[in-house]
């Protein structure tokens, strides 16, 4: 049975609706508003309660990686103490982990006091399918299956944008923490 | 090096497989497809939604396939026309701008001009980005009907008034050797809710031998290089080849084999530029000089501009299936339209008279690449020859006689197409297309599959050919001159004086040719962040130091995996030697200077480079401007003294 008849395929003008601007846009692709807990133990919407209205820096992590989830939470330790008191005022930090069935609130606590995480930064968790939702949604995926399935070479990107102001861009988790607050800063303002 | 990892993207497959059935489902053969342009490149469909396309597109609308069907070549080519140039009186200057520094709190310079006391200004423009609220990417009413008239970026002539729209491409600026110019660019952009689009900017003049001052570069430790809304910025082009401050050229005001002609003008704030350059921010910039005159009847006697010298923008579009332009800003492999645009409109034509023509063909991205055939449509299996004469805008030693010719984002070719020709000998053909044949299904890389010929949906520009059989054409005819018609050498200079430069060497005398360092450079994506020898991208310093005035060997490895890059180095034009080991010999298109540096599926390819006259800061970075954004880049400076860092 087909889906579509050749006539209407090749006479009708699909009637536009109306048309979604831009943040709607990005809010339904990429912003999705799964619920997390984070390692505060506080219940959050990912989209209504942490990045509506909001400056935010994203990345994926896990508690038990044995590559660059370390380095790049010490990092965005130090791009945090580079912004200063911003971060929970006007800027805030997520830190999604890709482990969810592994990583407990109780885990994600224990990492964040001991990599000296300050106010304004948050490591969250949730249902696993709705992670994984949010990491595909978000973009942090490898365009082959194989590879987007090693958690191990996962993408270390920090995405950072101005929710209201459809503005978002990335830069490696890896970097130099002085060039990584820069960037944020030329964006976040 | 690591093992290939380049699989085919299932999940677009998956999705395209699935859209084509819905059409055998309902009945509806190739032929219809073509005809209502449903189809794209890869045999993908556009903007039919049945029940699991629409449910597709609704979830990702900003997704090849997602776009409403139109019709091809319903609207003329627009041209761009040429920015004029201001007397000093122009009330666009309320600050002169042969006065410098201005003190003014709207100039974004933060540093001096090089070389301007040397060089001084003698001839002035304007131009002032703005948002354009009714752009139509077709002026055809059905067309309209489901791609609207809807905002982008663009220049406009420099006037002040809000008559003065800005349009995409921008305007052409046309400027000669010899005559120094200043561009001041206002930014007059505005916040909108278009998804897309960042307003503070950085002009790059691609190709061009400019200042760090002037160069239009993302990012530098020191200086500020964008600007945001309200401000202008004063762009200097000494109007000099390369080589104007060293012992062998400072006479001449340069080397004259170092000329320039098809450059392009086109953002690059960092970590914004692909977007940027997609929303319209981008146009030509077009040197002539006392050889390349514009005029059919002097010099190198190639087709007269404007008329038969025509400048072709490439740009591949997307559009939500309400017609709104769009950009995935969370997307890491690369960005594609499934729409092609050309000077702004999709997939137009152009009425052409039958003789010579020169075009200017840009791939101006953001991560499409082209491999660009002439077809024939009531004879696809036709092979029909054109003559490329220069890349990346630098005139080859001798044009070479090509069926089709690759271009990767960023990189341009100058080829005469000859009307009167291929009506003579294939039939006396209405129309010609220009076809991209290159199957490219992600932002990654195209498959380096070349699609069979004769296909609507990958037409770029038809042209139509019109007039009487035998119209004047006083234009240079390259044929009898071309590789493989005549034979080749490496000392060829079929347009003498604008010869290859010599290529440096390890034991020439002059520190200019004598290589003074070997470097090597391995881009490689590890946790999906790019890197260069195992470094990221850092705005606050620079890796290296080259020593000014004297050159260098680059070997640049692309150990990604299953992308491709386009490699492109600010300051100066570069020669490639080899790639793969393989010398670059005489008769291949890249037996020329170039300012990209196409790097396929783990390639690895030496460039030798003069870094001349200027000092301070530059980038090399990838032109897929999504990779580009996702920094994929390094900076480096150029100082009296170089270091001798190999592997920086």
């Amino acid at each position: 049975m087909p889906a579509v008849t050749r006539r209407a395929l090749l006479t009708t003008v699909i009637p536009a609706p109306h048309p979604l601007g831009g943040r709607e846009r990005i809010q339904r692709q990429h912003l999705p508003n799964v619920v997390l807990t984070a390692h505060t133990g506080a219940r959050v919407r990912f989209y209504d309660d942490l990045v509506k209205d909001k400056k935010v820096i994203i990345n994926f992590m896990y508690v038990k990686c044995e590559g660059i989830c370390l380095p790049v939470t010490r990092n965005l330790a130090r791009v945090q103490k580079l912004l200063g008191d911003r971060v929970g005022r006007d800027i805030f930090m997520y830190s999604i982990t890709l482990k969810p069935a592994e990583d407990s609130v109780e885990d994600l606590r224990r990492f964040a006091e001991g990599q000296g995480v300050g106010p304004g930064w948050l490591f969250l968790t949730g249902v696993p399918a709705d992670i994984e939702h949010l990491r595909k949604a978000l973009g942090f995926t490898y365009a082959d299956p194989v590879e987007d399935a090693d958690t191990s070479n996962h993408i270390g990107m920090l995405r950072f944008g101005v929710e209201p102001l459809t503005r978002w861009a990335a830069c490696p988790g890896m970097g130099n923490p002085e060039h990584i607050a820069r960037s944020i800063l030329w964006d976040l303002e | 090096m690591r093992p290939v990892r380049f699989h085919p993207p299932t999940l677009a497959e998956t999705a395209r497989r699935k859209r084509r059935q819905e059409c055998v489902d309902a009945g509806l053969t190739r032929r219809d497809m073509f005809k209502v342009a449903l189809l794209t490149s890869g045999g993908a469909l556009v903007g039919a939604r049945g029940a699991s396309a629409q449910a597709a597109c609704e979830l990702t609308p900003c997704t090849p396939g997602c776009s409403p069907p139109t019709i091809p070549f319903v609207d003329p080519l627009p041209i761009p026309p040429v920015l004029p140039a201001r007397a000093l009186s122009d009330p666009g200057f309320l600050i002169p701008p042969n006065q410098q520094p201005s003190g003014d709190p709207r100039d974004a310079r933060t540093e001096p001009h090089q070389f301007r006391e040397r060089f001084p200004p003698q001839q002035f423009f304007i131009s002032r980005m703005r948002p354009n609220p009714n752009f139509r990417f077709s002026d055809n009413a059905t067309n309209l009907s489901r791609i609207g008239p809807q905002l982008v970026w663009g220049f406009n002539l420099g006037g002040e008034s809000a008559g003065d729209v800005a349009m995409t491409p921008g305007p052409t600026i046309v400027s000669r050797y010899g005559t120094p110019i200043v561009v001041r660019r206002f930014n007059e952009l505005a916040p909108d809710s278009t998804g897309f689009g960042r307003t503070e900017v950085s002009t790059h003049l691609h190709n061009f031998h400019s200042g760090p001052d002037s160069d239009g570069g993302p990012c530098d430790p020191v200086f500020t290089r964008f600007f945001g809304i309200g401000k202008f910025y004063d762009y200097f082009y000494t109007m000099a080849r390369a080589g104007f401050d060293t012992p062998e050229f400072r006479a001449s005001n340069g080397d004259v084999r170092e000329t320039l002609g098809t450059c392009w003008y086109h953002d690059h704030r960092v970590d914004h530029t692909a977007e940027n350059t997609y929303k319209g921010l981008a146009g030509f910039h077009i040197i002539f000089n006392e050889f390349d005159t514009g005029s059919e009847t002097t010099g190198f006697h190639l087709p007269s501009f404007p008329q038969f010298d025509i400048p072709l923008f490439l740009a591949d579009k997307q559009f939500t299936p309400d017609g709104q332009i769009c950009f995935d800003l969370f997307n890491f492999d690369g960005f594609l339209g499934d729409k092609y645009v050309v000077n702004g409109k999709m997939q137009p034509f152009l009425d052409v008279q039958k003789r010579r023509y020169r075009f200017r063909i840009l791939d101006g991205g953001p991560s499409r690449f082209y491999q660009l055939f002439l077809t024939n449509p009531d004879n696809p299996a036709q092979s029909i020859p054109f003559w490329q004469i220069a890349n990346d805008g630098n005139l080859m030693p001798r044009p070479v006689e090509i069926t089709s010719t690759r271009l990767s984002v960023a990189e341009r070719a100058d080829v005469i197409i000859d009307f009167r020709k291929i009506w003579e000998r294939f039939g006396r053909p209405a129309r010609i297309w220009l076809e991209n044949r290159l199957e490219q299904v992600n932002g990654r890389a195209p498959t380096d599959v070349i699609l069979p010929p004769g296909n609507p949906a990958n037409v770029v520009l038809e042209f139509r050919l019109v007039g009487p059989d035998n119209p004047p054409d006083a234009s240079f005819d390259p044929e009898p001159v071309s590789f493989p018609r005549a034979s080749c050498s490496p000392d060829d200079c079929v347009f003498a004086p604008i010869c290859l430069p010599p290529l440096p060497s390890d034991t020439a005398a002059s520190p200019t040719d004598r290589i003074r360092l070997t470097r090597t450079f391995e881009f490689e994506r590890g946790n999906g962040q790019w890197t260069i020898n195992g470094e990221l991208m850092d705005c606050t310093r620079f890796r290296f130091t080259v020593q000014r005035n004297t050159a260098e060997r680059w070997i640049l490895r692309n150990n990604s995996g299953g992308w491709q890059h386009p490699i492109h180095i600010h300051l100066e034009e570069f020669r490639m030697v080899r790639r793969n080991d393989r010398p670059i010999r005489c008769g291949n298109v890249e037996f020329s200077r170039k300012d990209v540096v196409r790097l396929g599926f783990n390639e690895e390819v030496e460039i030798v480079m003069r870094f001349r006259d200027f000092r301070g800061g530059y980038p090399m970075h990838c032109h897929n401007t999504v990779h580009e954004d996702h920094q994929m880049m390094l900076l480096f400076q150029v100082q009296d003294t170089g270091d001798n860092l190999t592997e920086p």
